[in-house]
């Protein structure tokens, strides 16, 4: 059986799933539930100044629902812990020493001044955490207060916090990213020259859920008004996963140990961050929609994968797919693919032509000698794979790639690889080179 | 049958508790509540040029109307499916929708669980109706009148048209009710709570539309005078024959047609009233057969036998029927035909069949006589039509296997009268083909109208 333990700046859990710092980490009981349920670590949820802050005593929380009311998108207008900071030192303090194989973060945000920063970094080492994560992250109401993302919107002030950090305490400092910038690498670029250990991402987005048609107020709705609150779960997991694979590909932070969170919900999402290079995972919605439970399917749909796949330990398969994260004008433009029905899975629901005959090339038909019959038009398939998102029935379209000639452009396929970069189409076509290469600067993450 | 002192037949009424009857005449399938709805909703793919639309014979765009359900949009829905049906109410309680659009749903090919396309119209069209509002407008008056013969689902749905389209329709119906067979033929668990008639109200609130009850053709009303007071006519006569079995007894007490029988059943509001036999036999393989079978077991009958003269794969009523028959205790049996009422003093006591052999298609009596006791024997073999007021002028209507003959259009052989429903030759027999004869003939009758007045202004 696979090894699903990890070791994470030094700090170990039986499996890399923790609780992200959130609802579900605000207390003992809580955290006990989720170690009694399985869960590897926690990133308590975070601690600030006292008087600690207040709630909203209205709806926190709004969704976007799919199907058969699957939560597949939530957010929050939820602040920072809002019980004094001795209760939960005191409670950190406890469970740690009940569950001492578990990962124990406590993640922190206080004003952003070298004092206060100092001053909590000292209780929590007391308290036996393994390490702080700085919330530069929460883009709701702390963030008017100059705390959360408004820190991690600006890359001087997280170097600034991090070096701090590193000065008044010897725990292992995360940095936790806001994903509300334009681009990600310059905050985690400054998180490491401030010697951050990690990073930790993606925070939530920005975001309102829908608009009450009633009242016209945004939703969740306070008396008549709403506020723009974090956006997490299924939905954002696309863009965490982007976050996470630029910052892994990134020369300048290329190796910072990461810890991924967004819309993680089973064992396949885990295993897509750690594949990008995360060293273990943070999970909060799917626990908030179903429970701590669901670190059962985790934990047991990661092992059997490892198992099949004969990876012995996490380390074995962590940052595989990095390397495999390009930019656009390197994919091989010789790889020509078509798509494929198989009619025996097929149930002849039309999605795949409608969606190409109305919105892309007119290659599937609807009709073939009078029968209804959905059938690949080779010589209009550009193979750009809608076909396949449409249909429901999971591989019954697929993409083969072909090879020497290709019916729709009516030219040959050339065997080698070619980009963009020396396309002749591309005035900025490197001459006397046949193509650019990709540059080579990802080292293999699992060595 | 035995020797012993002659017995006595057994049918009477209140056999049942009054909870027994409810249950037994209850909605066959109860309504869906708002969350199943939704999910249920959920399932449908919104096919391209869906196979259910395809399927249905009022074409109802069915993936649109679904998405409007899952959208909240449940009036919305409604209007969609009654834009194309307006009794889309009564079909989605009363059509095969195991044979039309859930038969070729995707999801039955997928997983062989369709989308409950039925259930959900019901849902819909149900929201819009209890809102007791009418989606629909008149357009301006024309100041065309038309006659409408028969307050059936095609009569009604072609009133319903016309006088959308701004014309004044008069409907000439026979019985006392309008509703045709939703109000005295469908069994009376498929049409709970008056749906008939709360349908026709609803259907009547777009204005412009009269019933005249009790005016039947040829005897209150004559087709001449119609065609020379109107400016249309439109037939949707239904079939007031019943076949006769041309079976040695068949005038016996307690023999009964079964068409009539299911409409005294219809209209008796006291169902503890209706009596029923203890033994009772079917003879016959439709969706009448059926209904009569399992009505007389909700009433109480104790033993229940449909007898069929072909096998079970001829039968008419469809597979989804013949299973409600089963659940609900009646036997069928197949390949038996009658030979003859067996009576006593005047009453059924019996029915002797003989068993044929089905064989390419033809039946071969087998000279074997199977004898089933019974108290009551219905015969549901079949309706024709009656011609009667259709052929009393020089020039009358052309029939065709005993039916009015039709274009694609619904016109009939003479001119300015239409006709549509179970009385015109090659329909299905099925409510919601006869809503589709409607709206048909009433596209083509706004289309004539309005050439011929455009013509006569210019």
């Amino acid at each position: 059986m696979a090894d699903l333990s990890t070791s994470f700046l030094g700090i170990s859990s039986p499996n890399p799933f923790w609780l992200a710092s959130a609802p579900p980490t605000d207390k003992e009981y809580n955290v006990q539930r989720a170690f009694e349920a399985g869960w590897g670590g926690v990133v308590w949820k975070t601690l600030g100044e006292d008087p600690p802050i207040v709630n909203v005593n209205g709806p926190r929380y709004g969704a976007i629902h799919g199907p058969d009311r699957r939560l597949i998108g939530l957010n929050n207008i939820e602040l920072i812990t809002d019980r004094a900071l001795d209760t939960n030192l005191e409670e950190i303090a406890r469970v740690k020493r009940n569950w001492p194989d578990r990962a124990m973060i406590v993640s922190l945000m206080v004003p952003c001044e070298e004092a206060p920063w100092q001053k909590i970094l000292a209780l929590v080492e007391q308290t036996g955490a393994d390490g702080v994560e700085l919330n530069f992250g929460c883009p709701h109401g702390m963030s008017e207060r100059g705390m959360g993302s408004a820190v991690g919107q600006v890359p001087e002030y997280i170097e600034m916090v991090a070096r701090w950090c590193k000065e008044h305490s010897k725990l292992p400092v995360i940095v936790k990213l806001t994903p509300n910038i334009t681009d990600i690498r310059y905050p985690a670029r400054a998180a490491k020259k401030g010697g951050a250990d990690a990073v930790s991402l993606i925070n939530t987005v920005s975001s309102i859920m829908s608009i009450d048609l009633d009242n016209f107020a945004p939703t969740p709705t306070i008396d008549g008004k709403g506020s723009h609150g974090g956006y997490c779960g299924p939905a954002v997991k696309p863009i965490a996963l982007n976050m996470v694979a630029e910052i892994a590909r990134d020369p300048e932070t290329v190796g910072i140990p990461m810890s991924g969170i967004g819309g993680i919900t089973t064992w396949r999402d885990a295993a897509e961050f750690i594949a990008l290079g995360c060293g273990t995972v943070q999970v909060c919605t799917a626990a908030m929609t179903y429970g701590f439970k669901v670190v059962k399917e985790m934990a047991s749909g990661l092992s059997d994968w490892m198992d099949e796949k004969g990876y012995a330990s996490i380390e074995d398969f962590r940052g595989r797919a990095a390397p495999n994260v390009t930019d656009w004008q390197y994919l091989n433009l010789n790889y020509v693919t078509k798509a494929r029905i198989d009619q025996d899975k097929c149930i002849s629901c039309g999605r795949c032509h409608i969606a190409c005959e109305d919105t892309s090339h007119q290659a599937i038909t609807n009709m073939v000698d009078g029968v209804r019959k959905f059938e690949v038009i080779d010589e209009e398939c550009v193979g750009c794979n809608l076909c396949v998102n449409v249909c429901p029935v999971e591989d019954c379209i697929t993409m083969e790639r072909i090879a020497a000639y290709d019916p729709r452009t009516k030219k040959p396929i050339p065997d080698e690889y070619g980009n963009w970069t020396a396309h002749p189409n591309n005035p900025m076509a490197v001459e006397k080179q046949q193509f650019a290469p990709e540059p080579a600067t990802m080292p293999d993450a699992a060595e | 049958m035995t020797n012993s002192a002659p017995r006595q037949p057994d049918i009477r009424p209140g056999r049942l508790s009054e909870e027994a009857l409810g249950q037994g005449f209850s909605d066959l399938h109860p309504a869906l509540e708002p969350h199943e709805a939704l999910v249920e909703a959920d399932r449908c793919y919104f096919c391209y040029d869906a196979p259910c639309m395809q399927a249905c014979p009022t074409a109802i765009d069915i993936p649109l109307f679904i998405r409007e359900i899952q959208a909240h949009n449940p009036k919305g829905a409604a209007k969609t499916i009654l834009s194309a049906n307006i009794l889309g109410g009564m079909c989605a309680r009363v059509c095969p929708t195991e044979t039309l659009c859930e038969e070729v749903c995707v999801r039955e090919t997928a997983e062989g669980q369709p989308v409950k396309i039925g259930m959900l119209q019901r849902f819909a069209t149900d929201v819009l109706m209890e809102a007791g509002t009418h989606p629909f407008q008149r357009a301006a008056p024309t100041g065309q009148r038309i006659a409408v013969v028969g307050a059936g689902p095609a009569g009604l749905s072609a009133a319903h048209r016309l006088a959308m389209k701004g014309h004044d329709v008069t409907i000439f119906e026979a019985r006392e009710k309008p509703g045709g067979l939703n109000e005295y033929g469908i069994a009376a668990y498929k049409a709970t709570e008056d749906f008939a008639q709360r349908e026709v109200e609803f259907l009547l609130k777009i204005g412009g539309i009269t019933i005249e009850t009790k005016k039947a053709l040829g005897h209150d009303i004559h087709l001449a005078e119609l065609r020379k007071e109107y400016d249309a006519v439109f037939l949707g006569l239904g079939l007031a024959g019943v076949n006769a079995l041309g079976a040695e007894g068949e005038t016996a007490s307690g023999a009964h047609d079964a068409v009539a029988w299911i409409a005294d059943l219809r209209q008796t509001r006291d169902l503890s009233e209706l009596p029923v036999g203890r033994r009772v036999v079917v003879i016959g393989g439709g969706m009448t057969a059926i209904d009569a079978g399992v009505q007389a077991k909700a009433l109480g009958a104790e033993e229940v036998t449909i007898a069929y003269r072909r096998g079970r794969e001829a039968m008419n009523a469809s597979a989804y029927e013949q299973e409600v028959a089963a659940t609900r205790g009646v036997h069928l049996r197949f390949n038996l035909q009658p030979k003859r009422i067996l009576a006593e003093n005047g009453h059924v006591m019996g029915i002797e069949l003989e068993r044929t052999v089905s064989q390419d298609g033809k039946l071969t009596l087998t000279g074997e006589i199977v004898t089933i006791e019974a108290d009551q024997v219905f015969k549901a073999i079949g309706q024709s039509f009656v011609a009667d007021g259709t052929s009393e002028e020089a020039a009358s209507i052309s029939l065709e296997k005993g039916r009015i003959k039709v274009d694609a259009a619904r016109r009939t052989s003479l001119e300015g009268v239409w006709a549509g429903g179970d009385c015109v030759v090659g329909g299905e027999d099925l409510t919601v083909v006869a809503v589709e004869d409607g709206k048909i003939a009433a596209e083509d009758i706004h289309a004539t109208l309005m050439a011929a007045t455009k013509v006569a202004a210019e």
